[in-house]
């Protein structure tokens, strides 16, 4: 609903929708058998590491339950915990910014790192610096970017994009890996084997040089405590440790929803986390930071709230669920279309089940209206989602806005709405449903030995790979009248 | 157990396309010493438009299936889905479009609706249906059986008492078959490739045939199978259980 005076809702900007409709994209990823191999391998890998720690618990789904509940309240009253935030932020002495989108969050991003001289940022892994094309806008302004976490460094040293929430190099392979560095890393050495150990020792020669020089470090978040104003990241490498403590400046850019009210709720989202992403009982490093330190780590801090489309997908009693999604990554390493196409064809940097429900509410539905449809509403993401987000539900919910959307739209009514519309009109009615399946009856003559090898239009898509029931003499329905007579 | 009045909700698809899998359901329960009626009124419960984005070209579908069974006391349908629509949608839709009372209606017809293995043991108290099946079959968990009604091992449990057959394990049985209504037309390839992977698997099994309590699922695993020739059957379970050494399914 809009009031007057009101402002027009946030629409999302960056990298959050594809160049092609998702079925398009997907029939790429389909064709590439590396891309096949490597996801297969990885995705079940993680499912079953997850399966096993998260058994461990016995009160998993109460702890499931808490995550839930805790989201929805910080979400309910986001205002005043954003507020909150800011407050204890700025108490102990760090400076907090606000912006409306994607252009907003990197003019003031560049603009702080500009003011300090620095020409080279280190940064931790974070996708809400991908939304927002954070490395561009750097780079635009001749700033270099420095991704530390190894699955970030080598996606940007293949000139790649991530397809991944938590290992965005997930579509590539040791020997794929090992040919990127040697192609593009400075000083590496030309001996190098694909054994992981050597590979990952490579990025951190590489990547200590850039740790121990830089005097700017940029992060995302997963927590933010509005009781305290302590930002969290968890990671598990250590870069990420080492890009918060060693610059002078610091730089965290922040969804709005990863608020949460009090420094307890960490204990509930510490478990969760870990298990559900890596399969982890733990993650290596939790770093936590309240404002600046004198003396101790970075001396600057500024933090960066994003909006970009949150407060849009904020005002849908439905949708706002995916508020939510702590970024664990656990729907898709389950969902069966993600470990098919992975997530480059999702063309946003949050692929996968909660991608789909996600994406088309920061940018508007109508920028990204395949993606709803990417599912074969399978379940299997609600069933493990640790904040028990109804992802299903909110796939149909958008299916439902991107028809109305098209139905006050379009006219004449797209091909699908007028068969939709039709076939309601004959299922409203038994006798008019008994007639639709008579005339359907006369699909008869396309089935040879009971099966229909080619239908037309719109169920030709059906019949390319699979052959179709060729309708029976009798529906049940005449049978029963046979049986049984007409009902009194 | 005393003799039920069971209304049979036979769905739009089954009713089309596999009528021996309502007689199939009509046979059992008949057999088990229920009565069984078929309410001439109903149609389709809406899944479809539901799921594919028409929830407004759904509410007709779902006033009707309320009028069609508001009277019945025990409604079964052979198909997890279709229950798994009614009971988790029916009255969502009729809330979405501001009707209040016919929500509540929804709802109250919706908690009388059981997907069979439900009714045989949940509502019957039955497992041994007394069939007979001379046969190795693997059974496929559909999703809305699995995640959105929690049948759990009710469906195997039915069949590990059938006589004569032998339950080969599926390997990876929890992954969706690709199915999901319009997906299978709007994700083609997609949907393909999920299924090929799922037919692998049944395959894998050296089972006569594969059976679940959907026959969309089935008609998608079937029509892959029978496309690449493989000569291995698709079977509701119903039509297993209905099964018995000197009678069948009515044709």
């Amino acid at each position: 609903m809009t009031y007057l005076g009101m402002p027009p809702p946030v629409r999302g900007t960056g990298h959050l929708r594809g160049r092609q409709p998702f079925p398009v994209a997907a029939r790429r990823a389909l064709a590439d058998a590396q891309l096949r191999h490597n996801l297969g391998n990885a995705t079940q890998t993680i499912r079953a590491k997850r399966a096993r720690v998260v058994a461990e618990l016995p009160d998993w789904e109460a702890l499931r339950d808490a995550g839930q509940a805790i989201k929805a309240e910080a979400i309910a009253h986001l205002d005043s915990y954003l507020e909150q935030l800011e407050t204890n932020v700025t108490l102990r002495g760090g400076t907090v910014h606000w912006a409306r989108d994607a252009g907003e969050a990197c003019q003031i991003v560049t603009g702080l790192v500009s003011a300090t001289g620095a020409s080279e940022v280190v940064k931790v892994k974070s996708l809400v610096t991908d939304e927002i094309a954070l490395n561009e806008a750097l780079a635009a302004a001749r700033i270099t970017a420095v991704e530390t976490d190894l699955a970030e460094l080598i996606v940007q040293l293949g000139h790649d994009w991530p397809s991944h929430i938590l290992v965005p190099a997930i579509h590539r392979n040791r020997a794929e890996i090992r040919e990127i560095f040697l192609r593009e890393m400075d000083g590496v050495d030309p001996g190098l084997t694909d054994e992981p150990a050597a590979l990952a020792e490579a990025a951190r020669l590489y990547l200590r040089r850039r740790f121990l020089s830089a005097r700017v470090g940029i992060s995302g978040a997963n927590f933010a405590i509005a009781e305290t104003g302590t930002l969290c990241v968890v990671e598990s490498e250590g870069n990420g440790r080492m890009c918060l403590t060693l610059p002078q400046t610091l730089i965290t850019v922040m969804g709005i929803e990863k608020v949460l009210p009090t420094w307890q709720d960490l204990e509930v989202f510490l478990q969760l986390l870990p298990r559900s992403a890596t399969g982890e009982r733990m993650n290596p490093y939790t770093s936590m930071w309240t404002g600046v330190t004198p003396g101790d780590g970075p001396q600057e801090f500024h933090l960066v709230l994003l909006d970009n489309g949150r407060t849009t997908a904020l005002a849908d009693p439905v949708g706002r669920q995916a508020l939510h999604c702590i970024r664990c990554s656990a729907c898709l390493n389950v969902c069966p279309v993600y470990e098919r196409t992975g997530g480059h064809a999702y063309g946003s940097v949050y692929p996968g089940p909660i991608g789909a429900v996600l994406s088309p509410q920061l940018t508007g539905i109508e920028a990204n209206a395949s993606l709803p449809y990417a599912s074969s509403l399978c379940g299997a993401c609600f069933e493990v989602c640790p904040v028990k987000i109804d992802i299903p539900s909110i796939l149909v919910h958008l299916r439902g806005q991107h028809v109305e959307a098209a139905r006050e739209r379009r006219r004449p009514p797209s091909p699908e709405a007028i068969t939709m519309a039709a076939a309601s009109w004959a299922m409203s009615r038994p006798d008019r449903f008994a007639a639709a399946q008579r005339a359907s009856g006369l699909g008869r003559v396309l089935g040879r030995g009971g099966r229909v090898r080619r239908l037309p239009p719109p169920l030709a898509a059906w019949t390319r790979a699979r052959d179709a029931p060729a309708p029976p003499e009798r529906t049940f329905r005449q049978w029963w009248r046979d049986e049984h007579g007409d009902p009194p | 157990m005393s003799s039920v009045r069971i209304a049979l909700f036979v769905t739009c698809l089954a009713d089309t396309l596999f009528p021996d899998v309502g007689k199939a359901t009509v046979t059992l329960l008949e057999r088990l010493g229920h009565q069984v009626t078929f309410p001439a009124a109903q149609t389709c419960c809406g899944q479809m438009h539901i799921n594919t984005g028409y929830q407004r070209d759904a509410l007709p579908l779902v006033r009707n299936y309320v009028a069609a069974f508001e009277d019945c006391e025990v409604i079964v349908a052979p198909s997890a889905s279709c229950v798994g629509s009614v009971r988790h949608q029916h009255a969502m839709v009729a809330r979405q479009f501001g009707d209040e009372q016919l929500a509540q209606r929804a709802q109250a017809v919706a908690d009388r609706t059981f997907e069979l293995s439900e009714l045989l043991v949940d509502v019957l108290g039955v497992e041994d249906v007394g069939a007979y099946y001379p046969h190795r079959v693997t059974y496929h968990p559909t999703c809305h059986s699995l995640r959105l009604l929690g049948l759990r091992d009710r469906p195997l449990r039915l069949l590990r008492s059938v006589e004569g057959l032998e339950l080969a394990e599926l390997p990876d049985a929890e992954s969706c078959c690709g199915f999901g209504g319009t997906f299978a037309l709007k994700n083609a390839d997609v949907s393909t490739a999920m299924l090929a992977d799922k037919m692998r698997n049944v395959l894998g099994t050296g089972a006569y045939g594969c059976t679940a309590a959907d026959s969309s699922c089935l008609m998608h695993i079937g029509g892959g199978l029978s496309r690449l020739h493989t000569g291995v059957a698709t079977v509701h379970i119903a039509e297993i259980l209905a099964s018995t050494r000197d009678g069948h399914v009515p044709k």
